[in-house]
């Protein structure tokens, strides 16, 4: 009798320790504070001037130091008043949050943009599978796939030319996966991904677009 | 934009790579940077006071003075800073406003003052936010109030082109214009006061007659009454038909308040003028003369007060309604119990329920005049009862009636808050055309075509020249009005328009598209057909083809470090079905002609075309035939496609 007290006192005060701690975790995740400038600049490819600036902008949307997914839904829908962004600013947050903890802190969100802006072609496809893969899981599924095609579709809104019919997003996805299942299995893997796109000129065009954003 | 929200445009671009590997079109260029420097901290001397910010800060609203290029006209060599001789207490709050994106008002601050720095730095008074407005727009009314007072002293002037009758109007209704309609003003005041006691001591008993007892004053000076009440008379009805001519929109005088008052009041005594002393009519007669009584509430035209009253109490009909109809319902509860209750006892006064009724009256109001008791003890148990609850009934309904009061008169004092609401409305309908500006600015400049929008593909044959000097101005000029941040963020729109391969639309057109759609079969989709669209009708659309990679791909990469942009400008006239073949026909990979087409169109120049013929007739025209390339005849039947293309290169 007496161990097995001792187990429940021993666990009720852990549990109760466990909770201070995670309210301190949660104090602390709602108030965040980055790593030294000088880590970042380790780990990412910005310039020191760079990451001042990107971070006075992102305290400045958030000055707790995170942002939280729906802040990030609210902001990413700013640019796109015509229609609903909230769907792919969700699969964005998933991607940009890679310890999925619910929120991005600036670390995260510098990674990302230093991957996206800064990265090389294969780094890029990397974080696009990433972002396509819902569930992590390593393949591309048809329902993955569509999930997000239609989110994207979302974001144009209703007032499109033409109209957006029922199966436009369906064909989209039949097109894609005509061009990147090479082995017909219905999947999509990282390599037949990033073999694909490296094939096609569009998009290894398109990859570079964006290097003269920062 | 939001401020704020602008520091994210670059993650919202670099995010968009994530639509790369799903779009099946070719993307357009990026915007450039083209004055690419670090950030630096501007310093602003406002009268010796120095504020530094960042200048992206201030980029952030293009359209005010520090954001712009004005600024540069105040900028001081010597000591590198851009200098302000303005108020620097005010400027704390301007500049607050690139940090936050929000707008203050202090309140210590004067409003004039305040609204002249906001002009002065291009700043619209709309973006007050709201945690401010209400405070500013309060004390906006009152200057605008108190300007208004000192406009009307100085107006003692006539307005030149006054009619007589205008002038009449105007002595009326403000009489301390002029000295007459003062005079007028004070006399038919001293009329109505001497119509009303001459009425009121008609009936005083003034003497004795020998043989009667008194008699009252009326009928011992008939004469003298009849006199006075004539001469009163007389000057209402001049006054009346006065006012009647000078009347703007003589029915409305009619039906005002004011002038019905005037008309019983005179009336009676022109009835009783045509009535003879006759016995029947003599008792309706003497009821008419009650009504000279409202020649009382004439006297409202020269009381505000008055007014305010009468507004007042017509404002409270409710609760006053609400009073009268709780007091009926316990009059006739406590009338119907006292009534059984008293039905015992003899020599009741309580006869009938309706009797009761004077009974309860007196008794809820504590009036208590004695004329009816009861006598049994459930008839005083009832009645001491009935009297506590009259106290609170009435007592329950007044507090409100006198708060309504005091509220309207203090509403009176500030008369135009429906003026502040019109207001509200007309700026929460600009702050929602300023947030739906970026929507409307993208489709804006789509429509322009200055989608400084270069697809990857570039024309193969694209020259470099500018040749109409009109079309050159023209793109400076749009430059100049789309910002860094505007362009870029249209670029963003643009992958996205891409990557769906469908287009934004506003509402209007997508309406009209829709219908379209819904009643016309959709013009064949072969490829043939949609080559029949003009030359400047496909090829502008088909820069996007895939197809046209393999032959300008050598091309394309030899122009891509000297861009310039391309400026077609889209004018839609109408229905763009025919749009809708070239978009379908962009996923086909085919014929030459466009290429063709697209060679040739280096050489369009400006012209205009108006297409106004009709989509089927040519589309069944020529199936087959393929589009002769002819540069120099645009006017060509362009099927359908009112989609009307100026380019210049």
């Amino acid at each position: 009798m007496p161990p097995a007290s001792m187990l429940i006192i021993l666990e009720l005060f852990c549990s109760s320790c466990k909770d201070s701690v995670e309210d301190e975790l949660e104090l602390s995740a709602a108030r965040h504070r980055p790593e030294a400038l000088e880590q970042l600049e380790a780990q990412t490819r910005f310039s020191r001037k760079e990451l001042q600036i990107l971070y006075r902008g992102f305290k400045n949307e958030c000055p707790s130091g995170v942002v939280n997914e729906d802040t990030f839904k609210e902001i990413y829908s700013q640019f796109f008043p015509q229609g609903d962004a909230s769907t792919y600013a969700h699969f964005l947050f998933d991607a940009f949050d890679t310890d999925h903890n619910g929120s991005v802190s600036f670390e995260d969100f510098v990674m990302g943009l230093s991957i996206l802006l800064r990265g090389t072609v294969q780094e890029k496809l990397n974080w696009a599978f990433n972002l396509y893969d819902i569930n992590k899981d390593g393949y591309i599924t048809k329902e993955e796939m569509l999930d997000i095609i239609k989110s994207i579709y979302d974001m144009m809104g209703k007032c499109t030319y033409p109209t957006l019919k029922e199966e436009t997003p369906r064909q989209h996805v039949e097109i894609f996966f005509q061009k990147m299942d090479k082995n017909r299995d219905g999947v999509v893997t990282i390599d037949e991904f990033i073999d694909c796109c490296q094939n096609d000129e569009n998009i290894m065009k398109s990859m570079q677009l964006f290097e003269n954003v920062i | 934009m939001a401020a704020g929200v602008a520091a994210w445009l670059p993650f919202a671009r670099a995010a968009a790579i994530g639509w790369m590997p799903v779009a099946n079109l070719p993307m357009p260029i990026a915007p450039t940077n083209k004055n690419k420097h670090q950030d630096e901290l501007i310093i602003l001397n406002v009268s010796g006071r120095r504020f530094q910010t960042w200048r992206n800060t201030l980029d952030r609203y293009p359209d005010t003075l520090l954001g712009s290029s004005e600024k540069e006209f105040f900028f001081n060599e010597e000591t590198r800073e851009y200098f302000f001789d303005r108020d620097p207490d005010v400027f704390r709050s301007i500049l607050n406003f690139y940090r936050t994106g929000k707008l203050h008002y202090p309140r210590y601050e004067c409003i004039s003052a305040y609204d002249e720095e906001l002009a002065f730095f291009g700043i619209i008074p709309e973006i007050i936010s709201d945690c401010c407005y209400e405070e500013y727009k309060d004390r906006k009314r009152e200057n605008a109030e108190r300007l208004m007072d000192d406009l009307e002293d100085n107006k003692d002037s006539k307005l030149p082109n006054m009619t007589f009758r205008e002038t009449m109007w105007r002595a009326f209704e403000n009489p301390h214009t002029s000295t007459m309609a003062l005079v007028f003003y004070y006399v038919t005041g001293f009329f109505i006061a001497i119509s009303v006691i001459t009425n009121v001591v008609e009936t005083v008993p003034c003497g004795y007659m020998p043989n009667q007892r008194d008699i009252p004053c009326g009928e011992r000076y008939t004469e003298a009454f009849f006199c006075m009440d004539t001469a009163c008379v007389m000057i209402f009805t001049v006054e009346y038909l006065m006012r009647l001519f000078a009347a703007p929109s003589r029915y409305r005088f009619m039906r005002s308040v004011m002038s019905i008052i005037d008309v019983v009041a005179i009336l009676p005594y022109y009835i009783g003028l045509v009535m003879t002393n006759n016995e029947d009519v003599s008792g309706a007669f003497v009821t008419l003369r009650v009504f000279r009584v409202f020649r009382i509430f004439k006297f409202s035209r020269h009381s505000q007060g008055l007014r305010i009253l009468g507004y007042t109490l017509k404002s409270c009909a409710s609760e006053l309604g609400f009073l009268l109809f709780s007091l009926t319902m316990a009059i006739i509860i406590f009338a119907t119990v006292m009534f059984y209750a008293e039905k015992g006892s003899s020599s009741s006064k309580f006869t009938s329920i309706p009797a009761s009724f004077w009974y309860t009256i007196v008794t809820m109001t504590t009036l208590g005049y004695g004329d009816m008791v009861p006598k049994t003890i459930a008839g005083k148990i009832f009645g001491s009862i009935c009297s506590l609850s009259g106290v609170l009934v009435i007592a329950l309904p007044v507090p409100v009636i006198v708060s309504n009061f005091s509220r309207i008169y203090h509403q009176n004092q500030r008369a135009d808050k429906r003026r502040a609401q019109k207001v509200q409305k007309a700026r929460l309908s600009r702050m929602r055309i300023s947030k739906s500006g970026s929507s409307s600015a993208f489709l804006h400049s789509k429509r322009n075509g200055l989608n400084q929008s270069l697809e990857l593909t570039q024309l193969p044959y694209y020259k470099m020249k500018l040749s109409p000097q009109g079309s050159l101005e023209e793109d400076q000029q749009l430059k100049k009005t789309t910002s860094l941040l505007e362009s870029q963020h249209h670029h963003l729109l643009h992958c996205l328009e891409k990557t769906t391969n469908h287009e934004f639309v506003d509402e209007r057109l997508y309406e009209q598209g829709y219908m379209q759609t819904a009643l016309q079969n959709f013009p064949s989709q072969s490829p043939s057909l949609s080559s029949e669209e003009g030359i400047t009708g496909t090829c502008c659309s088909r820069r996007t083809k895939k197809s046209m990679q393999p032959l300008s791909a050598t091309h394309t990469h030899s122009h891509t470090h000297n861009l310039q942009e391309l400026s077609a400008l889209h004018i839609q006239c109408g229905e763009r079905q025919a749009l809708n073949t070239s978009r379908s026909s962009l996923n086909l990979m085919s014929d030459e002609s466009g290429s063709l087409n697209c060679k040739s169109s280096g050489l369009v120049t400006t012209a205009i075309i108006t297409i106004p013929t009709p989509p089927s007739n040519n589309s069944r025209a020529s199936p087959d035939a393929p589009p002769p390339p002819n540069p120099d005849a645009p006017p060509l039947p362009n099927p359908g496609n009112d989609v009307v293309k100026i380019s210049a290169l």
